[in-house]
């Protein structure tokens, strides 16, 4: 069977969704042990909980499933099975309870983040616990010390306190330690080098004055210290880890696969992992292309938009290299998949994505700022005081005393428990607001942005093409349900205008030009100009819709009608536009669409700076001349070819239904079919950004008010803990107060968008 | 004084194995699903 046939066969039965090949998933299968399997896998369409009912009690149906459970946090199912089950089955099973699934790569299902995350909260128990009992007993004993505690009681209170202590500090510092020692490696101090000096000599000392029955040893503050930084980690952490959790269900569900024709001839979805360069792929017309390669059989149109930005199809034949990420219009092609050899397109990008990442990565961020000034002033300042009073003849041991509650007091809790406590509260707002966050410190730069720079394809229009214009509806009827019997994406937008369900009986599609079928004994035909024979007409509306593409439709003998399709611009374009101009941000289109496709949008927007026809590298130097003027530029793009831009912008927003080198490159992805979220993340980065520098100044200026008390020796190691934990609470506090703050921010661009639905249901019902 | 040296030991042994508790739960998985666990109960099965 010829390519061409198959896609034609397929037509027939079942014309919205693909044709059934046999699947391989079997590389998703964990084996667990002599007949157990499982497998992983990210669920869509869970809505409330009592999907998780349906999908508990529906999968055990199957024969040999021993378990199903849904972790409802993440949207992930875990099946386990005996016998010879196959994971083909379980996604069917699940798609007639009416979820869509995909099983995971078991590699990535138990990352190194994760058991990182379960280390720092185990370290937090039981710093957590340790502190509380030594506080305990170090207030008694402070207690105590005022009033009448016996040696013999102190003793045994500090004893005690020591046995807890080291082995909790030995614990639950680790992860402090291991990386101040990394970083000394690396010949750098960082943050957690004082930290651990600080935890380190407070033992050591601690043990020497209990082994002396001294009045005061300092247990407490060590541990309570690591306990509050700890905090700060594992709020850090579980941001992180729940955004990239997310994301990777999305870029699951996004079928990672391909169809691979084997040896025999035999063609199978296969996922991506197990395709290797050399093997050949079929690609159905209305099929994302998955791999890189080059055509070897077949002819057809392709949809580069997702690649170049250009919206216009493009023609390949036989020889030529195809991307992924292009939409196959018209023909069925075979493809060999090519290793990524130089000089390809996607290569480009990604040495243009790197080189333009290494030059980011040189931006200090706000807590590195602070680190970079702080952790020399924290050495320098216990230095001095340990040096001055053994020079002003006051003993060794007061001297260590007091140096020890510098380091303690000035130790960076609330560096580190503040900007995490913010990021954690600000991901949250944003995550309401379909934003997800890649990286932490995005949110600082997003808001010293002043200049955004859009693409237009996919970005500012919806990444599908609609259709435009206004028709008779009996025609326009009967040409969408003809519409349904085609992959074509223009047919897709017929469809999908009038919403009819219900395709014709015997509709053939012939490859490359259009799809036909007889009603009533009349022939009806939807395609290019060519095969409906509309060429004059289609010409005249292409004169006066320069922009737009053209699909015809006619009915036996009658005049043919032509319908416009067009990349319309996202729901809330319009006003989100509007709603930043008046924000007081400069706004830019680069596009490597058609000059005239870009002024229909930017027109349209009243956006006055755009550009045309662009390369890569174009959009680069272009986003580096903004930023050589000073300014600070939010990139918005989803296509492989904004990649390096989203990369060489100071922070940058992806569509989900981005490629995926954009995704990777992208500081957050926003979801959905409206472009307010990109309004939200900016209103939101802002407050979270004062909310931060407030809380540095707080603790910059306890610093400044403690350091000469600690240094002049009034302060104990434990009243310096006292008042180290006191800053921590107070800015962890601020961090909280956010929330309230923050709804408000988000809720106006939502404000926003209502008005912009009614805004289109009126330009709808005039149309 | 003599009863703090029982007391306090014994205070840390209740602590402790509150201690081991939660890291029992949080090796078991209890942790894994926060927001599915309020409508679990709720199931009857």
């Amino acid at each position: 069977m010829c390519c061409a046939d198959l896609a034609t066969a397929s037509t027939d039965a079942q014309p919205i969704r693909g044709p059934g090949f046999a699947r391989d998933l079997s590389p998703f299968v964990i084996r667990l042990g002599d007949d157990l399997n499982r497998v992983e896998l990210a669920v869509e369409g869970i809505r409330c909980a009592a999907c998780m009912g349906i999908i508990e009690r529906g999968l055990p149906a199957l024969p040999g499933v021993t378990k199903a459970r849904l972790n409802y946090s993440d949207r992930r199912l875990a099946v386990e099975w005996n016998g010879d089950l196959t994971v083909e089955r379980i996604v069917d099973a699940l798609d007639r309870l009416g979820y869509k699934a995909h099983p995971f790569d078991p590699k990535r299902a138990d990352d190194e983040e994760t058991k990182e995350s379960k280390r720092l909260i185990r370290a937090l128990a039981v710093a957590g616990f340790a502190s509380m009992n030594i506080m305990l007993m170090a207030v008694s004993v402070w207690a105590g010390n005022g009033s009448d505690i016996t040696p013999e009681t102190r003793d045994f209170f500090h004893w005690m306190q020591a046995v807890i202590a080291l082995p909790a500090a030995a614990y639950a510092g680790r992860p402090f330690y291991e990386s101040a020692i990394r970083g000394l490696r690396a010949g750098r101090v960082n943050m957690d080098f004082p930290i651990t000096l600080g935890v380190v000599l407070t033992m050591i000392m601690s043990v020497v004055e209990t082994m002396n029955s001294a009045t005061h040893a300092y247990f407490d503050g060590a541990v309570m210290l690591l306990f509050f930084l700890l905090i700060g980690r594992v709020l850090d952490q579980t941001m992180r880890r729940k955004t990239r959790t997310l994301a990777e269900n999305l870029s699951a569900l996004r079928s990672e696969t391909a169809a691979k024709i084997f040896e025999d001839g035999i063609v199978r979805d296969a996922p991506l992992s197990a395709i290797a360069p050399g093997d050949r792929v079929l690609v159905r017309p209305g099929e994302r292309i998955a791999v890189d390669g080059v055509v070897e059989e077949g002819s057809s149109e392709l949809d580069q938009s997702l690649v170049t930005g250009e919206t216009m199809l493009a023609a390949v034949t036989a020889g030529e290299r195809v991307y992924a990420g292009a939409l196959n219009a018209t023909g069925a092609l075979t493809v060999r998949v090519t290793a990524a050899a130089s000089g390809t397109l996607l290569d480009e990008v990604e040495s243009l994505m790197n080189r333009a990442l290494e030059a980011k990565s040189a931006a200090l961020v706000l807590a590195d700022k602070a680190t970079r000034l702080y952790v020399p002033f924290v050495h320098a300042a216990a230095a001095l005081t340990l040096l001055g009073w053994l020079v002003a003849g006051a003993g060794f041991h007061f001297a260590i005393l007091a140096a020890v509650a510098v380091l303690i007091i000035t130790c960076p809790c609330a560096l580190g428990l503040a900007i995490p406590a913010v990021q954690v509260v600000a991901a949250g707002a944003l995550f309401r607001q379909g934003v997800l966050l890649n990286t932490g410190d995005a949110l600082e730069r997003l808001a010293e942005v002043d200049t955004v720079v859009f693409d237009k394809t996919g970005t500012l229009t919806l990444p599908e093409p609609s259709l435009v214009g206004i028709y008779d509806s009996a025609v326009l009827e009967r040409a969408a349900r003809l519409a349904l019997s085609s992959r074509h994406p223009m047919a897709g937008a017929l469809a999908a205008a009038v919403g009819e369900r219900q395709p014709y009986a015997q509709a053939r599609e012939t490859a490359g030009l259009g799809v036909s079928a007889v009603v009533d004994g009349c022939e009806i035909r939807l395609g290019s100009p060519r095969f409906c024979g509309a060429e004059v007409q289609a010409r005249a509306a292409l004169e006066r819709h320069p922009e737009a593409s053209v699909i015809c439709f006619r009915e036996g003998g009658a005049a043919p009608s032509v319908f416009l399709v067009r990349q319309a611009l996202r729901d809330d374009a319009v006003e989100t536009v509007e709603a930043m101009r008046r924000g007081g941000y400069r706004l830019t289109v680069l596009s490597g669409d058609r000059a005239a496709a870009v002024a229909g949008a930017t027109d349209a927007l009243g956006i006055a700076e755009w550009a045309a026809e662009l390369t890569p590298k174009d959009k680069i130097a272009r986003i580096e001349a903004l930023k050589k003027g000073g300014r600070r530029v939010l990139m918005v793009g989803d296509g492989i070819n904004d990649a390096p831009a989203l990369a060489a912008a100071d922070v940058s927003l992806s569509p989900v239904t981005a490629a995926h080198v954009s995704q990777a490159a992208a500081d957050g992805l926003f979801m959905g079919r409206r472009l307010a979220p990109v309004i939200a993340a900016l209103g939101i980065g802002r407050k979270a950004r004062r909310l931060m520098v407030q809380n540095l100044a707080f603790s910059a200026l306890y610093n400044v008010a403690a350091i000469p008390l600690a240094a002049a020796g009034f302060l104990t190691p434990l009243i310096a803990a006292l008042a180290m934990s006191g800053s921590s609470v107070v800015v962890t506090l601020n961090a909280l107060r956010a929330r309230n703050g923050m709804r408000a921010v988000a809720a106006r661009p939502r404000r926003t968008a209502g008005t912009a639905r009614t805004g289109r249901a009126l330009q709808t019902k005039t149309a | 004084m003599d009863v703090l040296v029982f007391m306090i030991p014994i205070a840390l042994f209740l602590g402790t194995s509150g201690l081991v508790a939660f890291l029992w739960a949080l090796r078991s998985g209890q942790y894994d699903d926060m927001d599915g666990a309020e409508y679990r109960m709720l199931m009857d099965d």
